[in-house]
Formats: C-alpha cells, sequence, structure tokens
C-alpha cells in the first residue's frame, strides 16, 4: 500500500501527538466522572444541570452529522447523481458524528447504564422520548447505509445488493428521522419559555435547528473535504463543493431571514443590547456565523476559490457551533442566575471523543473504500477498492471528469 | 379528593419545624441546606419582612411529567408528583425544565438520582395531611382538598384585603398548582416567578410533538413522490440517449 508508507506519517506526528494528549486527558476526565460522579467532574449544578456535553457533544454533534440525510436525499432523492463520490465520507462524517453524540451522552446521562429504559419505558409527549427514538433508528439507517463501505471490503456481494435494493426507502427513512429529530433538539428548550433568553427562545426553534443543521452540514461537507485534502494529499473537487457553498447561501439566507423576521415580529431585538452578554454573543453568532458567509458565498469569485470555500464554510460551522452554544449555555445563563463555564474534565472528554472521531475516520479512509474510485467503478478495478484509492487521490482533478460524467451511475444503488 | 397544601406566608413564623419534619419522614441528613437540594426537599426562606416555603408545587399539569423520556415522573389523582428513581436514565431534562427549579440532583454521587418534594403519598393515601403541614404550629401550611383549600384562601383575602396582596399564587400559575400560596408581600419580593403563563408549558412542547405523525406521512409521499418523478427523468433521458446511440450507429452501417 502505498498509502501507508512512511513518508506521510512524519507530517502528521504533530497532530498524532495531539491526539495521544487529548486521549491521554480524556482518559483521566472519564475516569473521574465515572468514579467520583457528575458534581466532581463538571461544572454542572441545579442551578445550570445542562452544559457542554448537552450544548455541544449533542446539540452540535447530531446537526454537524445532518450533512448525511442532506447529501444521500440529493443524490438519491434529487437524483443527482454526480454528488455520488461525496456520499461515502458524507455517510462515514454522520456515522461518526452519531457515534460520538451517543458516547458523549453516556457520559452526561447520570445512569448511563439505564439508556435502554427509553426503548421500553415510553413517555410520546417528551421530546426526549423522540429524539433519543430518532437518534437511535437514525444510527441503525446510518450503519446501513455504511455497510456497503465495508461489505465492498470484504467481498460480500449479497448482503451488498440486499442494502443497494433498500436504499430509496432508507434514504427517505433517515431523512424524515433527521428532519424530526434535527428539529426536535430545538423543541427541547420550547418548554422553557420564561428561562431561556428572547433572543434565542422562538416557537420557531425547531424550525431553526432544521434549517440551520441543513447548512452546517453541507458546510461540514467541505470542512471535512479540505482536511482529507490535508491529511491525504487529495485535491478539492471544487466542482462538486462549489454547488454546495451555493446551496448554503440559500439555506443560510432562509434562515437568516427566519431569525430575523421573528425576533423583529416577536420584539425582541428591542432587547438586543450591546455590549451586554447575550447581546454580544448574538451579534457574533449572527455576523459571523450567518451573514459573513452568506456575503463570501455569495460571490462567485470568492466561492470559487479554495480559500474562499473552505473560509465560508468554517464560519458556518462556527456559527453553528456558536448557536447550539448561545441556546443550551449564554441563553440559559441568566435565568438561571449562576454564570457555567465548563471545567477542564468537561473539555477534555469533549475533545478525546472528538479526536477519537478523527482516529476513526482516518481508519476507515485507510481501510475502507470510501473515496471515489472505489465508488464510481468498483467493478472496473482489477484490483480490491481499498488499493486503489491511495494511489489515486480521490478529490483529483483528474478524477472528477469520470466522477462527473453524465449518466454515470452511483455504484452504490 | 385532590390535595392541595395552602400556605399563608403571613402566618409563617420561620419556625422551620416543617423542614425538620420533612427531613425526618423522608430520611434525609439532618442538615439543613439553605437552598432546596437532593438532601433538602423543603426550605423556608426570610424575604424581607416575610418567609417563604420552597417546596415542589405539585403541578396540575406538570412539566417534569411531560419531559421525561422514560416517565419517571407521575401525578397521582390526589394530588402529588411522584418520582420513580427506578426508571430515571439521569438526563436531568426535569432539572433544566421545571418553572419552579425544584427537582434537584444528587451531584454528590456516582449514580446519582433525581430528588424533591413527594407531597408525603402514604400520609395522604391514609387521610393524613402531608408531615410539613401536619407539625406547623401556626397554620401557615395547612392541607385539604384543593377546591377547598381555594376557596379557604378567597375567604381569608376578602375577610382581610388588606393584609394581603389580591391573588392566591398557584390557581392559574403554568394550568395550577396543588400548592397554593398567599401572601402580604408581593410574590416578585418572595422570589416567586410572576411571569409563567396561565396554559401548562407542556402543550408547548406537544403543539410540535403532536405533529410527528403528519410529518412522518406527508413527508414521506412527498419525498417519494419526488424520488419518482426525478427517478422517471432520468430513465427516460437515459432510454433517449440510448435510441439516438442506436440510431446514429445504424445509420453509420
Amino acid at each position: 500500500m502505498t498509502m501507508t508508507n512512511g513518508r506521510r506519517w512524519p507530517e502528521m506526528s504533530f497532530w498524532r501527538l495531539v491526539f495521544l494528549v487529548l486521549v491521554a486527558a480524556g482518559s483521566v476526565a472519564t475516569i473521574l466522572r465515572f468514579t467520583r460522579g457528575l458534581g466532581a467532574a463538571t461544572n454542572l449544578s441545579d442551578q445550570f444541570p445542562w452544559g457542554l456535553w448537552i450544548g455541544f457533544d449533542v446539540l452540535t454533534g447530531v446537526g454537524l452529522a445532518a450533512g448525511g440525510f442532506t447529501i444521500t436525499a440529493v443524490v438519491y432523492i434529487f437524483n443527482l447523481k454526480r454528488f455520488t463520490p461525496i456520499i461515502r465520507p458524507t455517510v462515514l462524517t454522520a456515522f461518526l458524528g452519531y457515534l460520538f453524540v451517543i458516547f458523549g451522552l453516556m457520559y452526561d446521562l447520570g445512569q448511563p447504564h439505564r439508556i435502554w429504559h427509553a426503548l421500553v419505558m415510553w413517555n410520546p409527549r417528551s421530546v426526549m422520548f423522540e429524539v433519543a427514538w430518532c437518534v437511535m433508528l437514525y444510527t441503525t439507517v446510518l450503519s446501513l447505509e455504511f455497510s456497503p463501505i465495508v461489505f465492498e471490503r470484504l467481498n460480500l456481494e449479497r448482503p451488498r445488493r440486499i442494502v443497494r435494493a433498500i436504499s430509496v426507502p432508507l434514504v427517505i427513512v433517515g431523512v424524515i428521522l433527521s428532519t424530526l429529530h434535527q428539529s426536535s433538539l430545538g423543541s427541547l428548550y420550547l418548554i422553557v419559555p420564561e428561562k431561556l433568553h428572547p433572543l434565542w427562545y422562538s416557537p420557531l426553534l425547531p424550525v431553526f435547528f432544521f434549517t440551520s443543521a441543513i447548512a452546517a452540514g453541507l458546510a461540514m461537507v467541505i470542512v471535512e473535504s479540505y482536511l482529507c485534502q490535508r491529511a491525504f494529499k487529495h485535491h478539492l473537487a471544487m466542482d462538486l463543493l462549489e454547488p454546495l457553498g451555493r446551496a448554503m447561501v440559500v439555506v443560510l439566507s432562509v434562515y437568516g431571514i427566519l431569525r430575523l423576521q421573528d425576533l423583529a415580529r416577536r420584539g425582541a431585538l428591542a432587547g438586543l443590547r450591546w455590549p451586554d452578554y447575550e447581546g454580544t454573543m448574538f451579534l457574533l453568532e449572527i455576523g459571523l456565523g450567518v451573514l459573513l458567509p452568506i456575503l463570501l458565498l455569495a460571490i462567485p469569485r470568492i466561492r470559487g476559490t479554495q480559500p474562499g470555500l473552505v473560509t465560508g464554510a468554517f464560519l458556518v460551522v462556527l456559527g453553528f457551533v456558536m448557536n447550539r452554544l448561545n441556546v443550551s449555555v449564554t441563553g440559559m445563563e441568566r435565568a438561571s442566575g449562576v454564570s457555567y463555564f465548563p471545567s477542564w474534565m468537561e473539555f477534555a472528554i469533549s475533545l478525546a471523543l472528538v479526536a477519537g472521531g478523527f482516529a476513526i475516520f482516518g481508519l476507515a479512509v485507510r481501510y475502507l473504500p470510501i473515496f471515489p474510485q472505489g465508488i464510481r467503478a468498483p467493478r472496473e478495478a482489477e484490483a480490491p477498492a481499498w488499493l486503489v484509492v491511495p494511489s489515486t487521490p480521490a478529490f483529483a482533478p483528474g478524477a472528477s471528469p469520470a466522477v462527473s460524467q453524465p449518466g454515470a451511475r452511483g455504484g452504490t444503488r | 379528593m385532590k390535595g392541595a397544601i395552602l400556605f399563608d406566608s403571613t402566618k409563617c413564623i420561620g419556625c422551620e419545624a416543617c423542614v425538620a419534619a420533612c427531613k425526618e419522614k423522608n430520611n434525609l441528613p439532618a442538615a439543613i441546606d439553605p437552598k432546596l437540594t437532593a438532601y433538602t426537599w423543603t426550605v423556608v426562606e426570610p424575604r424581607n419582612t416575610a418567609f417563604i416555603r420552597r417546596m415542589c408545587m405539585h403541578c396540575e399539569t406538570p412539566t417534569c411529567v411531560s419531559v421525561c423520556p422514560v416517565q419517571a415522573f407521575r401525578k397521582e389523582p390526589n394530588g402529588p408528583v411522584l418520582y420513580d428513581a427506578s426508571r430515571c436514565i439521569g438526563c436531568r431534562y426535569c432539572i433544566m425544565a421545571c418553572p419552579f427549579g425544584v427537582p434537584k440532583y444528587q451531584w454528590d454521587r456516582a449514580v446519582p438520582i433525581v430528588q424533591k418534594c413527594i407531597m408525603c403519598p402514604d400520609r395522604i393515601a391514609a387521610g393524613k395531611a402531608p408531615a410539613c403541614a401536619s407539625v406547623c404550629p401556626t397554620g401557615a401550611t395547612t392541607f385539604g382538598d384543593r377546591d377547598q383549600m381555594i376557596r379557604e384562601a378567597r375567604t381569608r383575602l376578602a375577610a382581610t384585603p388588606k393584609k394581603y396582596v389580591p391573588q392566591v399564587y398557584g390557581v392559574e400559575e403554568v394550568g395550577g398548582t396543588s400548592v397554593l400560596i398567599l401572601s402580604s408581600a408581593s410574590f416578585a419580593d418572595l422570589g416567586l416567578r410572576t411571569d409563567l403563563p396561565r396554559a401548562p408549558l407542556p402543550m408547548l412542547t406537544w403543539q410540535v410533538l403532536s405533529k410527528i405523525p403528519d410529518v412522518v406521512v406527508v413527508g414521506g409521499a412527498l419525498l417519494y413522490g419526488i424520488w419518482w418523478i426525478t427517478n422517471r427523468r432520468t430513465k427516460v433521458q437515459e432510454a433517449l440517449a440510448e435510441e439516438a446511440a442506436g440510431k446514429s450507429e445504424s445509420r453509420q452501417r
């Protein structure tokens, strides 16, 4: 394998070091969390029971994995087959994202060993119950959507054909489940009108969470392609990613208009004060995370360049993270009467989980046919697909013409 | 009978007999925390000139019952909102959502549960008042049928209107509670929330949750329809392309 030979590792060693440090810190924090309890490991309290692990690990994690349902819908439902090459890395990201959420939840739940209770002890009136079921079902859908990659690697033709046969219904179920729980994460906060700051509380929270997740999911596809390019010396498939940038402008504009219109209608903008804490965070969130990327990505000369597109996507992700943390932390602080800042252990565990996600992504790319060659022409390739992947950069311009050839059918179908 | 506690702040002398009785009844550690905690289910807070008791309000349509994903909370027909620790997964949505900030967590334990006042359900079932009401020396905390307690509160308001703020707290707040409060100081001064809606909070989430079946059915049909159209279009285009290719081939021959 040309891919695993020595040349790349020395360059990656800095990140390996970072990875090891994060895993070490995360392990210490994990031991403390499960032996001493949430009170000792976190800065959470009765006044502030939900912190970084809910705001970042769960709310942000689920949202950033939204690329999974968006891109599968684009390719399978809207039949825009030219986006097929980004399906596999996107589904992988989404799958890892949901695993990240579930692992994060295991830290946050006071009694993680009882997580299965949600399966048998139903409360259909609870938003949390609905989120639990949707996340569980959608993770199953994602694992099925991901399974052909593993089957392909193991040369299991039969199961692969079965999954391919149900791919359209699977994608439809995935889109519906995602619509439900992406929005429901916002609905979680509908029940605290007296606690969440009016800059973020709105009856439209579910709509906001859903729309912003679509934008963030698309942005993550670009960010993840960019990181892969850095790590695996691929080239960015600008011909595929640039249209995503355009789609982000549309989705973000709809989102931005909805937010501002809603704020104006509820008279919440009158409560916007600069430089108070909430006002500053709100303006940063909307300015950096919505308005600036719309501006950048709306201009073809910026969107069409790699730095422009990647910057825009990073801003969207940043704005998304800020929004979720503003809803779950900033907006809840005033009513709680206390200020909350995560402990080092909360940070360590979240970062270690992110690092773990990156590591698994790297391993998956190395050992599974994630990138285009494996998808596009599994039958044409003489060697098993995973051997082909490393030698030909996935997002190379050379690979793109074949990829975007009209009428070419996706191999995962 | 639906039981309710009436707390008349003007009669409270801050002796904390109710707190001690609660501690004893529920086998809680004797040390009294200044605020509600997992180990102190009721407190008497001095506020300016008055005392106010803090405890679970036992809502008629409780937020905690609605938010709990595993139905660890339930509202009893005779008043109490109960908590079943054996179901709890520890998501703390109840703590986050309760408009009165009542459920508290055992933050000091590795495997914690939520704790709060449960209105002594065994005593109520036996026809007795909850421990706190049974020991109150001044009659500040009394217990009885909710409708009767509301009438009693209104009688007191009518008898000495100058003594009281002209409202019974808990009759309408978030759909009504099974703890009713009378006060001479404004409720806000006592630290009670006065910005709560009259409708039960669970309505806010149910409005959205009740639409899920619609989303599933309409969304499914819509997505399938879009796929049907786009897929058919692709197939037609492919067939046309093949036909065109076939014709040009036959012409070449």
